[in-house]
């Protein structure tokens, strides 16, 4: 017998004891009953706004929190004027993207030229970048994240391994929680997810020296996000 | 020496360890603040906890059927799935995928499930390069030290620790400054991803209705790790089983909560598949290894199977008042703390670490604080009586007889009671020496002075 077979037997035969619900200590033996009322995580979840204002202003709140630059602008054209004034303030030299409509509409605006990271890529070359500037699939307000995928986002590098992530968002792409993220994920991939799919909350940090916060442990130190 | 001598050894050196305490103080101390900001922020704790422990109820309780679910699609997308009953099976099967790729150097991010198996041990006894990416997994590993808690491996030491450390093993300037320190391990490892032939990871969540991991990280290594190398491995324990991919929604943020505080970590990242076609980057194979190790016995038994549930949050040693004054290597197991205390005689045998059941004050607050509901104490009493049961003792059993005797027979109660009052002073005397018949119990602990009159004979005058 192969071990997959010897292990699913094993489980069988240790299931056919039933155990206990949890949180009750043993005083109910049948399975949990799945009230619809109380199996929705949005029920339990932080609470987030209705409006867009309200969830504009959330997200805002979270990136500040998680250290992250978000910028709320007005149009393309401030979308463009924004970028150009990081890539003056850093000095960038190189830039990693992929090409998209938010990202073919905004990168030239940088007078760099590009490395694709959405072809096959040179990874040194990528790494000697000074930042990657990709789209995402979701703003996330109730906990500030940014959601992408390798198919949406340029692979799976291009968002984590320069020291610079710039996120080019549009307003509609803000959603108000986590379950609508899974729900967004399962209308839009159902049939063939991306091999890759990452909820990315803030620059990356470690607090494995005496548990104080330090930015850009192996990723990246800093995320901006451009949203219009 | 035996585990439990080594643990007693080892308990009473740390217990009295005044910097050792303030360390693990002054870690913890910011965690309690974030974590209760976080529990705060949900609109009912309690509830989403509930939730937590029915849905990994239902997972654990058809287990067979997620994990043919789960392999099925990951099998589907062209990801090479290999089970293994024990921890020597499961070194094989990476050892043989390494060297069918005549792989040099491997990079690791961090997974418990390694430390189960000393994986690390085997593949540089192979001849390999073995990088721990993990900042507190790699300051371990330079420190050839196992990690001292499952989510913070690096708690246990200073700055300066860790400064004199890098100065030694990867030739750095002296710095204390947390900044510098992690900057000096960025630039290491840069390199390494690069080069590195393998990248193994472990998972927090394997979801059976899309045959996805979930992987939660901080620091973005796990990221670079399922990125750069050309074959990626992923070990991970057959209880990590979520059903659906929805139920995330509620596990990363309640993981991330007790786990360090935070809303959400920084990275969490579902893998479904090695490179799909017109993908342009992530490994060409990925292998994932499913490791029973004994958790079929553990499943086995339907009083404990809910220690399945857990996440490895690490929730329950921070508040353990034994993890923190002993310290995690005290305990001498991968996993520490109540939970490594509840499942370590299942994994390892319940005679040799039945110990561990006692190294708690049974407060109950790792059941509190526990995001699944996992019933951690009273597993620690359910280990104790199994183990009195399977492997009486005869000490204790002479005494209890002899106990039981004096109990139902007045007249020799009395007299003893009336004896006890005489020779209690006695034993002041001798209390905690070698003479003292009592002494394991009594050097430690004082009795409480005998009433000079029992309430039975206060009633009788009374009327």
């Amino acid at each position: 017998m192969s071990e997959r077979e010897n292990i699913l037997g094993r489980i069988r035969e240790a299931l056919k004891v039933k155990a206990h619900v949890p949180g009750t200590h043993g005083e109910s033996k049948g399975p949990p009953t799945f009230d619809p009322a109380i199996s929705s995580p949005r029920k339990w979840l932080p609470k987030v706004g209705a409006t867009m204002d309200e969830q504009l202003a959330l997200f805002a709140k979270n990136a500040g929190d998680l250290k992250a630059d978000f910028q709320l602008l007005k149009s393309e054209d401030e979308a463009r004027e924004a970028i150009a004034a990081v890539r003056a303030k850093e000095k960038w030299q190189r830039v990693a993207a992929h090409s998209g409509n938010l990202t073919n509409a905004i990168c030239p605006a940088l007078n760099l030229p590009l490395l694709h990271t959405d072809k096959a890529y040179d990874v040194h070359a990528l790494e000697a970048c000074d930042a990657g500037i990709s789209e995402c699939d979701a703003l996330i307000a109730q906990t500030g994240t940014v959601l992408v995928t390798n198919r949406s986002a340029g692979g799976r590098a291009l968002s984590v391994l320069p020291p610079h992530h710039v996120v080019l968002a549009r307003r509609e792409q803000l959603i108000a929680d986590l379950p609508a993220a899974f729900e967004l994920l399962k209308q839009k991939y159902a049939a063939n997810y991306p091999s890759m799919i990452s909820f990315i909350t803030g620059p990356s940090r470690t607090g494995d020296i005496e548990r104080i916060l330090v930015l850009g442990a192996h990723g990246p130190k800093k995320l901006t996000i451009l949203c219009w | 020496m035996s585990f439990v001598a080594q643990f007693k050894a080892q308990a009473k050196v740390m217990a009295g360890d005044l910097r050792h305490r303030k360390i693990i103080r002054t870690a913890l101390r910011n965690y309690e603040i974030v974590r209760d900001q976080r529990k705060a922020s949900f609109q009912d704790w309690q509830g989403a906890r509930q939730l937590a422990a029915e849905t990994k109820w239902e997972a654990v309780n058809h287990l067979d059927k997620h994990l043919i679910d789960f392999t099925s699609k990951l099998e589907a997308r062209g990801t090479k799935v290999h089970w293994a009953s024990t921890a020597a099976q499961a070194r094989e099967i990476v050892l043989k995928i390494v060297q069918d790729k005549q792989a040099k150097s491997v990079i690791k991010s961090k997974a418990m499930t390694s430390e189960e198996i000393h994986l690390n041990d085997a593949l540089e006894h192979a001849g390999l390069k073995v990088v721990e990416s993990d900042l507190g997994e790699l300051i371990v590993q330079l420190r050839k030290e196992a990690p001292y808690h499952i989510v913070f491996p690096s708690m246990h030491l200073t700055r300066d620790e860790i400064s004199e450390l890098f100065q030694r093993e990867l030739g750095s300037a002296a710095t204390n400054d947390p900044e510098e320190l992690t900057m000096i391990a960025r630039r290491a490892l840069r390199k390494k991803y690069l080069t590195a032939d393998i990248g193994i990871t472990g998972a927090n969540f394997a979801i059976a209705e899309t045959g996805m991991i979930s992987i939660t990280e901080n620091e973005g290594n796990a990221r670079l790790t399922a990125a750069l190398p050309k074959t990626m491995i992923s070990l991970i324990g057959i209880e990590k089983i979520l059903p659906q991919m929805a139920d995330l929604a509620l596990f990363l943020p309640m993981l991330a909560t007790m786990g360090t505080g935070q809303q959400l970590t920084c990275y969490n990242t579902m893998y479904s598949g090695p490179r799909q076609p017109g993908e342009s980057d992530g490994p060409e194979e990925w292998h994932v290894v499913l490791l029973d190790n004994h958790r079929t016995e553990l499943l086995a038994d339907a009083e404990q199977r809910d220690a399945l549930h857990c996440i490895r949050c690490g929730a329950c040693l921070n508040v353990c008042p034994i993890f923190r004054n002993v310290g995690g290597h005290t305990y001498g197991t991968t996993y520490s703390g109540p939970i490594g205390s509840v499942i370590t005689p299942h994994l390892r045998g319940l005679q040799d670490w039945k110990h561990l059941s006692s190294a708690s004050s049974l407060c109950g607050a790792c059941t509190e604080t526990c995001p699944v509901k996992i019933d951690l104490h009273h597993h620690l009493l359910h280990n104790r009586r199994n183990a009195a049961k399977q492997k009486p003792s005869f000490g204790e059993k002479t005494a209890f007889k002899l106990f039981a005797f004096a109990a139902n027979r007045p007249g020799l109660w009395n007299f003893g009671k009336k004896m006890a009052r005489v020779f209690q002073p006695l034993q002041g005397a001798v209390k905690g020496t070698a003479v003292d018949p009592a002494k394991a119990w009594t050097k430690t602990r004082d009795l409480p002075p005998l009433a000079q009159e029992s309430f039975k004979d206060w009633w009788r005058k009374r009327k």
